[in-house]
């Protein structure tokens, strides 16, 4: 039996090693499926599905309750939680209450497949021609809310446009589009309150343009002049509004997980309603603070939604090369969180998954995962070419096809609140108001070089003080050395 | 009084604090601010840390104090009887992860908190670099002080304790050293551990402090019960002389006052300056005392390559070249890892440091 058992290790291994090869084309299924379940336990699908549609079936206990009050919606998708008895019951050998929980012994062996047959599904609310699924619950959106979440995505998609050919033109040093990613910016800011606090990754300014940043203050930003908000101290598309609870951007991947959990810890202490928010990639899911951030956030019963943008790449990494898990939602259980994954490209899909979750959080005290399924249309950035590692029909396939700001414009339209001509006249105005926040910009001159020396403490030390000094007389004596934009 | 939940806090707390900015930093209540309070209880360094961390609770409601094991009092005593009195939702236990502890606290203080984090050895505060380095350190400053962290203080134990080996006898101070946006600070003794302490808590920027572990418990001195701070950024003369000039922080400050006893009995005289704030630190103090005596030697237990000692050869030597009767000496740990049975040889003993003293006052 143990060289039975063995045997079939070794094969399973040498088939796991083979389906390991990358394929020609980025896979878009989820890792081999079980060869045996001889030694491949089945497992209970309640375990590992959505907990908010497989709850009535869910086949383990959580070790403790959450605090918190249950509101409706919560109710609809609450998890029922069993009181762990403890040590042995009276002549019970079945069962344990070990220190990690309730544990029920077998006398089979089983090993938890590395993944399930079916893929955690996908919330959807709109097709692929705008029309609401029958069937599907959301949460309702007025006409006025309805067309003000158009306006911005059109909006943030002709920002992209126009910033990234300034770019191309050498006005400004770099640019970092949301092509494709519109519906996952503006419906996620939308179900949101003003109170919320926002930590971003980098590819959500939409989030910041529904709560009011006008498009003068990102082209402040991305010019780096005097009215940038950061002094000119960070690269293009490193937006920050304290007025606005968005925190500035950082370069350096899913730094913001954890100290989303920080901010969302604090907002409970003071009985906010309100939660945190923090915006992360597919890729940042690998880094070590990650981990960190929803360990401590499901420890702590901190109110924040992690929203994943899973948008296929990592720069030039699929996500084959990312995660062998199926996607990020999936491994919210590890860490007794929450999840649902929702179609990225639906805004209504996105507005109501974002509105439940944000409840959930605010009302119980604790941590939402939310896996958004989107595809990065354009480049990773100006310093990208995705030519280079990915087929050009693939882009223009969800470019065109499942393209987030057509699909709901289907659905807008088809309610009768927009039409082509009020289409015309949206982009034709947005257009001339980023061009001319573009000028007013690039004229700007850039803040005075004495804020090279200021922000990094709350007061200048001694030791800047010298440094200006030098640097001062330094420009004094060398003036053609240096920039002339830049005020002395 | 444990608070009995967290509606209970949360009512009080919005009653003592009120409406906060997110970027107003973390401007505690004012406290006494006092140089050489004198007085007070005879103290060891864990208990004095003890104190300060519940007069830094008891005086500010946003006050918080995590890490791993903080809960039950800390593997070194200095949180005891703190989760008793101002409830766990103030005082815990944060799962094992340095990185995390140091993301929570940032994440915290951005949002007007104090944040009292602490990391079990220095030696592990290294998952934790990225955090404290690109984001503690530049939070204030990449966002043109739209936001700021300035509420954190990561406290840890520091330095050799006679068995450590490698992993809990480091002395990593120098690598945050390179950091600016930091401050960096390192108490001698009880009495300056509290009054750095809670300097340092109530600073409106990030702070790491180190706690010299050998000093937990053998270190005792009269120590003010009642609340008071120490300068940042000052270093004192804890000895005048008029030979050469010896600056050190920390527990080696032990080690090169009694280098400087021995020193007396062969008529060499030694000013001694503890620098206790080694960023951004006191050129002006260690400038002054080398402009009289003429020499210079500096001692720390952390590796001598890249240590601290070469900032300050490097700036007294451009400051006070003319006056330099002799190189600069540095007195430091060897650049190895830091051994276990060759603790004795490794580290900046007594009479290293008192044959760098003849020497350089002999050169």
């Amino acid at each position: 039996m143990a060289s039975l058992w063995l045997a079939r290790a070794s094969s399973q291994l040498a088939r796991r090693a083979a389906a390991r090869r990358p394929p020609p084309r980025p896979a878009r299924h989820g890792s081999g499926q079980p060869t045996s379940s001889w030694f491949l336990g089945s497992v209970p699908q309640a375990a590992l599905g959505s907990p908010a549609l497989d709850t009535s079936r869910r086949g383990f206990c959580s070790v403790r309750r959450f605090a918190g009050e249950s509101s409706a919606a919560a109710a609809a998708a609450a998890v029922v939680d069993e009181e762990p008895e403890s040590g042995f019951a009276a002549g019970d050998q079945q069962a344990v209450d070990f220190p990690g929980g309730k544990v029920s012994f077998v006398a089979e062996m089983n090993f938890l497949p590395e993944s399930t047959r079916e893929r955690i599904n996908c919330y959807r609310v709109l097709d692929d021609d705008g029309r609401t699924i029958s069937g599907s619950r959301f949460q309702e959106v007025s006409r006025e809310l309805a067309l003000k979440m158009y306006s911005e995505m059109v909006t943030l998609q002709i920002m992209d446009t126009i910033f990234y050919e300034a770019q191309r033109q050498g006005r400004i040093s770099f640019y970092l589009t949301s092509n494709g990613e519109e519906a996952i910016n503006i419906a996620s800011a939308a179900a949101l309150s003003m109170d919320d606090i926002v930590l971003p990754q980098y590819r959500e300014p939409g989030v910041l343009l529904w709560r009011g940043f006008t498009l003068q203050e990102f082209a402040n930003q991305c010019f780096g002049n005097k009215l940038d908000y950061g002094k000119g101290r960070q690269m293009p598309i490193h937006y920050g509004s304290n007025r606005l609870n968005y925190f500035t951007v950082s370069s350096p991947i899913a730094t913001q997980l954890p100290h989303a959990v920080g901010a969302a810890y604090s907002l409970k202490m003071d009985k906010k309603d309100a939660c945190a928010i923090t915006y992360f990639g597919d890729g940042g899911t690998s880094e070590g603070d990650f981990h960190a951030a929803l360990n401590f956030a499901a420890v702590m019963e901190a109110p924040v939604i992690f929203f994943c943008r899973n948008n296929g790449w990592a720069i030039s990494t699929p996500t084959t090369e990312q995660f062998r898990s199926d996607g990020v939602v999936i491994r919210g259980q590890a860490y007794g969180i929450r999840g649902i994954r929702v179609d990225g490209n639906d805004a209504l899909a996105v507005y109501s998954a974002i509105h439940a979750a944000r409840e959930m959080a605010v009302t119980e005290g604790r941590p939402i995962l939310v896996e958004a399924l989107t595809y990065r249309v354009g480049h990773h950035s100006t310093s990208d070419d995705s030519t280079k590692y990915r087929p050009v029909d693939e882009i223009e396939h969800w470019r065109t096809a499942r393209d987030p700001i057509s699909r709901y414009r289907k659905w807008v339209q088809g309610n009768d609140w927009w039409s082509d001509a009020e289409e015309s006249e949206l982009r034709s105005r947005v257009r001339k108001e980023l061009l001319q926040a573009i000028q007013v910009a690039e004229r700007m001159p850039k803040p005075p070089v004495t804020e090279l020396f200021t922000d990094v403490y709350d007061k200048i030390p001694s030791n800047l003080h010298e440094q200006e000094q030098l640097l001062r007389d330094t420009i004094m004596r060398h003036p053609a050395d240096y920039p002339t934009d830049v005020p002395v | 009084m444990a608070a009995k939940g967290l509606r209970e806090v949360g009512r009080r707390r919005a009653a003592e604090v009120g409406r906060r900015c997110l970027s107003g930093g973390s401007a505690g209540p004012p406290a006494p601010a006092a140089k050489r309070k004198e007085g007070g209880k005879a103290v060891n360094l864990f208990t004095a840390v003890n104190q300060a961390l519940h007069i830094a609770l008891d005086t500010d409601p946003r006050a918080y104090v995590f890490g791993e094991d903080v809960g039950f009092g800390g593997v070194f005593r200095c949180t005891t009887g703190l989760a008793d009195r101002f409830g766990k939702s103030r005082v815990f236990n944060t799962p094992l992860c340095e990185q995390g502890i140091a993301g929570f606290a940032i994440g915290l203080a951005a949002m007007g908190n104090r944040a009292i984090a602490e990391i079990q050895f220095a030696d592990y505060i290294f998952p934790a670099f990225d955090q404290i380095v690109n984001e503690a350190a530049k939070f204030r400053y990449r966002s043109g002080n739209e936001f700021n962290c300035g509420g954190l203080t990561i406290r840890t134990p520091y330095g050799a304790v006679g068995h450590g080996g490698h992993y809990h006898s480091q002395s990593p101070e120098a690598f945050f050293c390179h950091v600016p946006g930091l401050k960096v600070v390192i108490p001698r003794s009880p009495r300056e551990a509290k009054g750095l302490l809670l300097a340092s808590i109530r600073d409106p920027n990030p702070v790491v402090f180190f706690e010299p572990k050998w000093l937990y418990r053998l270190a005792v001195e009269e120590v003010p019960e009642e609340d008071y701070m120490l300068p940042l950024s000052e270093a004192e003369v804890i000895r005048e002389g008029s030979d050469i000039t010896l600056v050190g922080w920390g527990a080696q400050l032990a080690v090169l006052k009694e280098a400087c006893e021995d020193a007396a009995k062969d008529g060499v005289s030694c000013e001694l300056i503890d620098l206790k704030t080694l960023v951004p630190w006191d050129k002006e103090t260690v400038e002054a005392s080398v402009k009289k005596t003429g020499k210079l030697l500096v001692s720390h237990e952390a590796p001598v390559t890249g240590g601290f000692g070469a900032e300050i050869a490097a700036s007294i030597a451009e400051r006070c070249f003319q006056r330099l009767e002799a190189p600069v000496a540095r007195v430091c740990g060897l650049d190895t890892p830091f051994p276990l049975v060759y603790e004795p040889f490794y580290m900046p003993t007594k009479n290293k440091v008192l044959d760098a003293i003849k020497a350089t006052v002999d050169f």
